[in-house]
């Protein structure tokens, strides 16, 4: 008997990596053919087993998995409403969940035989998380980074240097993160055919933003099973910061049809949506963009406008297709904070819970003080920690002795 | 139907020579300036023009063409103001082919159907869009084929013979082979390589193939107008336009000559190169 397959909000994207109008594969012909390998590789490496025992071998024992689902009690003390859990993604090897990504893409440039891999990267934490498993895996590392980015996270461009990669800091347009991933197409144009372009969040053309989610989907999996042992049921409710948009992606991936999860995204909106910021769905609409459709930053004639965001990792002006498709279905809720904001929250997660994390997240717990003192006390809340806040001690400390603005 | 684009190359076919394709960046370094530019190419030999359509993130394309895009941009060109450019050459001229060149953004946000009613009505003739590959031909080649404008693909040494055909299927006017893999203005297009790769793609296609990136000098314009159905110049153009500006960035007395005089010069190299045989 014929059984109607029931609606899935996690079966995108279709065949030509498009999630409803979003996504897709915008690209110049001469990385086509290498963007249809790398499809075939995933599809091959994704049903072989041996890859997967292999990649489970090294996340139990390189990267750390499974990571703790903490819950946060002096937090929720204070809050005073749902029951707040941190996933500790900054417990990761190299302090981030990018490290989960790169793992996989490393892996299927092995598999690829290629030798060679580009980067780009926002905050550092990808750049730092790519030059950790080419320094594991003897491959070249070259990681592209906006100037700018260069002088605010120091402490990651070190670190991606005694990693041995080589950090090529970006002087064209702004200087963030959009145009080291210009850089890094560009690189990978001119030595196509003997590079690996690791993109570091779920954008970029297809297949990127299915297999990023694919990799990351750990942590969301992680989750349900935590979240069973400990409550003995689902969350309520997760929260996760929004850049690009892969650790968010990641956490909420496999709860996307249960309906009665509430998801909420948390994009940067700088110093406020009417000002400078980073909030693409907030403040943008759909476009074309570094190989995919999705929400952009743009004047009125299409030109790409400059995003902002205290954070570097949340400073681009564009989101990963599979989360425009999402807020234009309403699954997800697509919130916002403000730099201020993150700084709070950056001190308050200090301050109450013995845990630095990365002003990215930061952004997410911002929006936790504001969502949890009006749950319930038996609502199950999870954040999503994506990063620690080693790279921006300096930086939050020059601010908060006003030094710096 | 035949379009400005067929008409020119056969007339070129009959003449027995090869194409002199440039490429300028529209609005550079302002709109005025720009339309002087451009009425100037076909005097000084140039057989088809590509227009560039600024856009802020140019990814094929190196430091030259991204900076002009951007000097463009400051001087507030926009879509609108390319297709008035054009309006402005079409006074003038009604047989030089005009291709606009760039990236889909500006013309998605401006809407595909409305953007072919005006591109068409504004004299222009093809278009190249770097970031629209034959898998995404539903968004503008198919319209584009629709309302008349030839649809130019770009062909690279990464495209093979098991790829070429869906390349070509709904290519029209010319094929535009890049040279190198790489962005515009890097590295040296070598003849004898573009001579294989171009006598690969005519055995898929009847088109004409022009060959662009890499090529700046007129004896490099003639040694692939030997091999090619036309040599794309366009960074060289570019640079020599942003040498004849002022320490700002503005337009000197000399801009347009200096355009000009090396459009003339490239276009002696390629009228002196003996066509291939068929």
């Amino acid at each position: 008997m014929n059984v109607a397959k029931p609606n899935s909000y996690r079966s995108g994207p279709d065949e030509r990596g498009h999630f409803g109008i979003f996504g897709g594969r915008f690209v110049a012909e001469t990385l086509m053919p290498l963007i249809l390998d790398l499809e075939k590789a995933y599809t091959e490496a994704k049903v072989d087993p041996a890859f997967q025992i292999e990649m489970n071998g090294y996340l139990k024992n390189y990267v750390g998995r499974p990571s703790p689902l903490y819950f946060a009690e002096r937090l929720t003390e204070h809050l005073g409403g749902a029951k707040i859990y941190l996933k500790r993604e900054e417990l990761n090897h190299t302090g981030s969940h990018k490290v989960n990504n790169v793992l996989g893409q490393i892996m299927l440039a092995r598999r690829m035989g290629k030798k060679r891999i580009i980067a780009e990267t926002g905050a550092g934490q990808h750049g730092v998380a790519t030059a950790t498993l080419c320094a594991r895996f003897g491959l070249e590392c070259i990681v592209y980074m906006g100037a700018v980015d260069v002088e605010r996270q120091q402490p990651n461009v070190i670190r991606m240097e005694m990693l041995g990669a080589t950090v090529i800091p970006v002087q064209s347009g702004t200087r963030t993160l959009k145009d080291a991933m210009n850089e890094a197409l560009r690189d990978w144009v001119t030595n196509v055919h003997n590079t690996f372009y690791c993109i570091g969040t779920v954008a970029g053309p297809h297949p990127y933003p299915t297999l990023v989610r694919d990799f990351q989907s750990i942590i969301g999996n992680e989750t349900k099973v935590q979240m069973q042992e400990i409550e003995g049921r689902l969350p309520d409710s997760l929260v996760a910061c929004i850049g690009g948009g892969s650790n968010a992606m990641g956490l909420f991936h496999p709860f996307l049809d249960d309906s009665t999860v509430e998801i909420f995204g948390v994009e940067a909106a700088g110093h406020g949506l009417t000002q400078l910021h980073a909030a693409s769905i907030a403040g943008g609409r759909p476009g074309v963009l570094h190989g995919n459709r999705t929400y952009l930053l743009m004047d009125a004639d299409g030109q790409i406008q400059d995003a902002h965001s205290i954070s570097a990792g949340l400073d681009y002006p564009g989101i990963g297709p599979e989360h425009s498709w999402l807020h234009e279905i309403g699954r997800v809720n697509y919130l916002s904070a403000t730099d201020d904001e993150a700084l709070a929250a950056f001190q308050l997660l200090s301050k109450l819970e013995g845990i630095i994390p990365a002003l990215e997240p930061a952004h997410a717990i911002a929006k936790v003080m504001e969502l949890a003192p009006k749950r319930t006390k038996d609502h199950l809340m999870v954040v999503n920690l994506s990063g620690r806040g080693d790279k921006d001690v300096p930086q939050v400390g020059d601010i908060l002795r006003g030094k710096s603005k | 139907m035949t379009t400005r684009i067929d008409t020119r190359f056969a007339e070129l076919k009959k003449a027995g020579r090869a194409a002199f394709v440039t490429f300028v960046m529209a609005g550079d370094p302002d709109p005025a300036t720009s339309l002087e530019i451009i009425k100037a190419l076909p005097k000084a030999g140039a057989d088809v023009i590509e227009l560039g359509m600024p856009f802020t993130d140019p990814m094929a394309d190196g430091p030259s063409i991204q900076a002009a895009g951007l000097r463009a941009l400051k001087a507030g060109m926009t879509l609108k103001k390319t297709l008035d450019l054009v309006r402005g050459f079409r006074k003038d001229d009604n047989a030089t082919p005009i291709v606009l060149m760039g990236y889909y953004n500006p013309i998605y946000i401006y809407g595909v159907d409305k953007f072919l009613g005006d591109a068409k009505s504004a004299g222009i003739d093809g278009l190249i869009i770097v970031d629209l590959p034959p898998e995404e031909d539903d968004e503008l080649c198919l319209p584009a084929m629709k309302a008349g404008l030839n649809f130019i693909r770009l062909a690279t040494p990464t495209t093979d013979d098991k790829r070429l055909p869906a390349v070509l299927a709904n290519t029209s006017g010319f094929v535009y082979y890049v040279s190198i893999a790489g962005i515009t203005g890097a590295a040296e297009a070598d003849a004898n390589a573009v001579g294989d790769a171009v006598a690969r793609i005519k055995r898929h296609t009847k088109l004409p193939i022009c060959v662009g990136f890499g090529i700046r000098t007129p004896e490099a314009a003639r040694a692939i107008a030997e091999k090619a159905n036309g040599s794309v110049v366009g960074t060289a153009l570019v640079d020599a336009l942003k040498n004849s500006l002022d320490a700002e960035g503005r337009a000197t007395a000399k801009t347009v000559n200096a355009v000009a005089e090396l459009t003339a010069a490239l276009a002696q190299g390629v009228k002196g190169a003996q066509q291939a045989a068929e």
